[in-house]
């Protein structure tokens, strides 16, 4: 079965920022693997549920205490930019 | 008293007692091995000299208090760069980590410390473990100890090679479709995966959650039994840890194979492996049966989807778990104008061409318009997988194959066909897809390449597999030490 991939939109989704010659080339490996994985669709699937997780598992409940938690000062020092005990990241919103 | 860094943790552990041997001088033995071999190999990509040292004076120390904290009481191991660890570099193998110090311990590297473990350091695999070769890493290859052309196999490679020649006496790995299996085959050590749930995921840096599981490299089953008894159990950090009460995974390590019913994969046995790796496979089955199993053979039709179903599963899951790396919480960063254009920036200068061909493929499958064709449908064909597992085991104790459909292969021989690298995990991904346990053992060598015959069995079926684990070992004899172990290197 061919693969048709818009892989402009797929590394925009993925939040890549690949140039021109890397998309294409990513392009065509992914139609290959795809034409291969296809073999999923040669199976008789008609009314066999999905399974999303190899336990069938419900919720994992537990009390509901204060425990504590990491370090902030720790976890700050991995950061690459950090202002008063927060991560800083560049401008997300437009002053009006 | 033979070099300390080629005993068993069994043979080690007894010395320790005996007060023949101590940990200060095990690791020295083991730290020696590593200064020896690693300019061939790489198979590490941290060493914890000054942690290392510390912790086996302490294991010392309590074991002349009569402190005894179980049979990995003073062992030197080695930790797969994806589990994380409190202060020491955890990368990954991905320049998206350079530098990065977690800071806290996974659960299984806490249990580790507990058990009187001595970590030496941190093992080199395939960028976020997506690879089979080893060679994916931003660090550079590691090389296969017995022969320094070829690949260890993957993910876990580096901690596969650090066993096989004695830089550790055993390793912890991750297995998502074969990570720990697939090397351990090319590498002649003992590699399991668990149960999925079995041991906490809580600080195993994620690929595909609901595939991904710790387990033991060894030189011995006997010694997986030993680490695995040390690492699993409830973890009330993992939502999807395992609640009930664990058997005792070595009770059935001596008692033969007499009487117990092994199926043969068909799917797996034949067509796409190797001749002389089907041979040994055949005649250690022929072993078996003349050792009172009784051994048939077994269709499980949908296993020819497996491969197709895991390349979609996993890829969808790992688009998910890897959009966390975006350059703010940790890791690099690459500075631009807009929040998207500094994280898409630094994911495309962060990340390797698997792991971006990996996200790629999930994302896409995981896109509006394609998510049936692809993902959901990947999704009833590993419902199909379980069912004919499930049958299988109304009728056989475990499910046997050959482990890698090929001995080692030659560095760079895969490098630029991404299929032909996927095919490696041919006989693996079943077991992770259907979260059962399953064991790789060394079985003989061709042409100076180790073989690994695979041993799988239903979820908690630990106790069958490893019993059939130990006969086969025994039937091999094998001798598991790689050339670069013990010759002199030029």
């Amino acid at each position: 079965m061919p693969v048709d991939i818009d892989i402009h939109y797929v590394a925009r989704l993925a939040r890549l920022a690949l140039s021109d010659d890397e998309l294409a080339r990513y392009g065509r490996q992914l139609e290959g693997i795809l034409e291969h994985a296809a073999l999923v669709q040669s199976l008789a699937t008609d009314g066999v549920e999905p399974t999303s997780h190899p336990l069938s598992m419900t919720n994992a409940f537990r009390p509901d205490e204060i425990t504590p938690s990491l370090d902030r000062d720790e976890v700050l020092s991995q950061a690459p930019e950090t202002q008063d005990g927060y991560f800083r990241v560049p401008r997300i919103l437009e002053e009006s | 008293m033979n070099d300390p860094a080629d005993l068993t943790i069994g043979a080690a552990g007894a010395a320790l007692r005996g007060g023949e041997l101590t940990a200060s001088e095990l690791l020295e033995a083991v730290l020696k091995r590593a200064s020896m071999t690693e300019a061939h190999l790489h198979s590490y990509l941290t060493i914890d000299r000054e942690g290392a040292v510390e912790a086996a004076a302490a294991a010392d120390s309590a074991l002349r208090k009569g402190d005894d904290l179980g049979p990995l009481h003073g062992i030197p191991i080695a930790l797969k760069d994806n589990m994380v660890t409190r202060g020491i570099e955890t990368t990954c193998s991905s320049k998206i980590l350079a530098g990065y110090k977690p800071p806290y311990d996974a659960t299984v590297v806490e249990r580790m410390r507990q058990g009187g473990a001595v970590v030496v350091g941190k093992t080199n695999l395939d960028e976020f473990a997506m690879g089979s070769s080893t060679e994916n890493s931003a660090y550079g290859p590691t090389r296969n100890p017995w022969n320094t052309d070829r690949v260890p196999g993957g993910s876990s490679g580096g901690s596969t090679a650090a066993v096989a020649v004695g830089s550790a006496l055993a390793a912890l790995g991750s297995d998502t479709g074969g990570s720990i299996r697939q090397p351990a085959s090319l590498c002649g050590v003992v590699g399991m995966k668990p149960t999925y749930g079995l041991v906490s995921r809580y600080g195993l840096i994620a690929f595909a959650s609901s595939l991904d599981q710790i387990g033991p490299m060894t030189r011995t089953v006997s010694d997986a039994v030993d680490v695995l008894g040390v690492m699993a159990g409830h973890d009330p950090k993992d939502a999807t840890s395992y609640r009930g009460d664990l058997p005792d995974f070595g009770s059935g390590l001596d008692g033969g194979v007499e009487g117990l019913r092994i199926g043969v994969a068909s799917e797996l046995s034949g067509e796409g492996i190797d001749t002389p790796v089907v041979d040994a496979f055949r005649r250690t089955c022929d072993a078996l049966a003349e050792a009172g199993a009784k051994v048939t053979e077994l269709s499980l039709p949908s296993f020819e989807a497996a491969l197709s179903a895991y390349y979609l599963i996993a890829p969808a899951e790992c688009s998910a778990n890897l959009a966390r790396f975006d350059g703010v919480r940790y890791g690099l960063r690459k500075e631009a104008e807009t929040v998207e254009d500094m994280m898409a920036a630094t994911r495309a200068e962060g990340f390797g061409p698997e792991v971006i061909r990996r996200i790629l493929l999930g994302t896409y499958a995981l896109s509006a318009g394609y998510y049936d064709a692809f993902y959901g449908q990947a999704q009833k064909v590993r419902t199909l997988i379980l069912e004919d597992f499930a049958r299988a085991y109304s009728e056989v104790d475990v499910v046997v194959s050959p482990t890698s459909p090929t001995t080692a292969f030659e560095v760079g021989a895969r490098t630029d066909d991404p299929l032909s690298m996927y095919l490696s995990d041919l006989c693996t991904i079943p077991s992770n897809l259907a979260g059962h346990p399953a064991v790789s053992v060394p079985i003989g060598l061709d042409e100076g390449l180790p073989i690994g015959f695979q041993v799988m069995a239903p979820a908690l079926g630990e106790q069958v597999m490893f019993q059939v684990a130990a006969a086969v070992e025994r039937m091999a004899a094998f001798d598991a030490r790689a050339p670069l172990a013990t010759s002199e290197i030029s």
